[in-house]
């Protein structure tokens, strides 16, 4: 075999391989979402939607649990976003670059990485003891939003290093200041940027169980919350009580909610996506 | 093709002359911007080494010199587009229109609309025609639509571009061509009524036909307008300035009018530069 015929095999054969891997992915996947459905599809029903989770399987629904997490979504964007888009726009656009702005960045982008849990026993130590909030919907919200803001950070400062210089330039050029210049050009060039990460950490934040654990989200919430200092329940907290019962309804129950809260990840990433292309299709 | 327009160019050199007349009329005037023993550093390295020149009211002045010799630095010290670059630092004393533009009382936003400045690069915003030209009237704070439609209108007509894309304001800025975004560019800059407007290599990302639609206007340009404009392109300079500047290594060689730069040079740098030995 000649070296010629040599390297034709090898790249066949790393093209098979790296054809495997990503199927790989794609098929664990698809078996999962297989057996929940299978197992969790008889419940997804609007009953299954609007009951109050009960001590029979069979009547138990998710109705506080789905109202609990869109409440805590809700005041995370609200928390969130201001201060995390703020925060990005002032490091990419105000700040000196110094020792101590890239002691900041680096910081920031370490705080991506810290497990979940972290953010958790932080969230009991300074809004559930210290400020006295309790295990209410405001201390979810606010830890919520402390795992999240370094993604939006990241997220907003690279759209935002995205727009060409030669845009700002010609803005300062025309007499505009700094914020103009950021609210009339900097901001809608990179908007698409900016909601794409915004919505990729809300689905992030949406899944998250260990700190909402730790913080004193309810396994069992018999009502909604009617202000900030209720107790809650979210789906994923939801699901990992289900789970931990005995009784094969409640495992039933626990798929269905699975499925529905898949099913709002899903539709939540599709939004980002079509956003983004959006945004791009519009520049060009 | 390429024929064509090299006679167009002849033509347009024969009607423009004599350069000598147009010249002599504006020394007349008061001078527009004055610099005083400039110096820039970036850093440590020392980018203008103290220069000095006055830039006459109406005329065009071209600055030319090999890359990295400081010209695009010094032409951006008239509108303080240096003050964005990490480790920039001046001394010296600029006077445009007999303010001290470095003075701490000097509002950049206030200077940058009596300063407007075209760049090498066309770079409309992302934005509609309209809102393009409209840009620097509505950071002004002006809402009357019925004066922005005017002002526009008038903008895009001395920028020569009013014909072509009169019907299709709410377009895309960036659906124009190369040539057509410069245009637009030079009318965003006119919609802000600046008296001095900067250009930075206007033509260098342009095809020749296009290059020449600038020329010409520069030249219209010229009767309300101080233009200066940084030009690698030997021919350019001599067809539109009135006067050239030569800069080499942060230094300013020679400075005269165009004529006599590139017939009669004092300097054998400035010789050597402009017949091509060297740059």
């Amino acid at each position: 075999m000649n070296n010629l015929q040599k390297n034709k095999l090898i790249d066949s054969a790393f093209k098979t391989l790296g054809i495997l891997f990503t199927l790989l992915g794609i098929i664990v996947l698809a078996i999962l979402l297989y057996n929940i459905i299978k197992v969790g599809y008889t419940r997804v029903n609007w009953d299954f939607l609007t009951s109050l989770p009960s001590r029979r399987a069979s009547k138990a629904g998710i109705y506080t649990a789905i109202i609990g997490t869109l409440d805590l979504m809700l005041l995370t964007i609200i928390f969130a976003i201001p201060i995390g888009v703020g925060a990005g726009i002032y490091l990419e656009e105000y700040a000196k670059k110094s020792r101590f702005s890239r002691l900041l960045e680096i910081n920031i982008a370490n705080l991506a990485g810290v497990p979940s849990i972290i953010y958790g026993l932080l969230g009991l130590g300074i809004f559930v003891r210290f400020f006295g909030f309790g295990g209410s919907i405001l201390s979810g919200a606010l830890t919520m939003s402390l795992l999240i803001l370094p993604i939006i950070i990241v997220a907003t400062r690279e759209s935002i290093k995205a727009v060409s210089p030669s845009l700002k330039e010609a803005s300062f050029a025309l007499g505009a200041s700094k914020w103009q210049t950021i609210q009339k050009v900097i901001i809608p060039s990179s908007f698409g940027g900016i909601l794409t990460g915004i919505i990729l950490s809300l689905s992030r934040a949406i899944g998250e169980t260990a700190p909402l654990i730790v913080v004193g989200a309810m396994a069992y919430v018999p009502f909604v919350p009617h202000s900030l200092f209720d107790t809650f329940s979210v789906l994923p907290m939801q699901i990992f009580t289900w789970t931990t019962r005995p009784q094969e309804g409640f495992a039933i129950a626990a798929a269905g909610a699975i499925i529905i809260l898949l099913a709002i990840t899903f539709i939540m990433n599709g939004i980002a996506v079509y956003f983004r292309n959006k945004w791009q299709n519009k520049l060009q | 093709m390429a024929k064509q327009i090299a006679i167009r160019m002849e033509i347009k050199i024969e009607e423009h002359l004599p350069m000598d007349k147009i010249v002599d009329k504006s020394l007349k005037k008061i001078p527009t911007i004055e610099v005083n023993d400039a110096k820039v550093w970036y850093g440590d390295f020392m980018a203008i080494k103290g220069i000095d020149m006055t830039i006459k009211r109406n005329t065009v002045t071209a600055f030319i010199g090999p890359s990295g010799c400081g010209k695009s630095t010094f032409l951006r010290l008239f509108n303080r587009m240096n003050d964005y670059v990490d480790g920039f630092k001046m001394e010296g004393k600029i006077k445009v229109n007999d303010r001290n533009i470095y003075k701490d009382k000097v509002h950049v936003e206030e200077l940058r609309k009596e300063i407007g400045m075209v760049f090498q690069k066309p770079n409309p915003f992302p934005k509609s025609i309209f809102e393009n030209v409209a840009y620097g009237l509505k950071i002004q704070g002006i809402t009357d639509k019925k004066l922005i439609a005017d002002r526009v209108e008038k903008a895009l007509k001395q920028a020569d571009l009013w014909e072509e894309v009169k019907d299709n304001l709410k377009k895309s800025a960036l659906a124009l061509s190369g040539g057509q975004q410069q245009r637009l560019c030079i009318a965003r800059t006119l919609a802000v009524e600046p008296s001095i407007i900067l250009m930075d290599e206007p033509t260098s990302a342009l095809d020749p036909i296009s290059t020449s639609k600038i020329e010409e206007l520069i030249f219209e340009l010229k009767e309300k307008y101080t233009i200066v404009i940084v030009t690698h392109n030997m021919q350019q300079a001599s067809r539109i300035s009135d006067y050239t500047a030569f800069f080499y290594l942060g230094e300013l060689i020679e400075y005269d009018k165009t004529k006599k730069i590139f017939t009669n040079p004092e300097k054998q740098q400035t010789e050597n530069y402009i017949t091509g030995r060297f740059g």
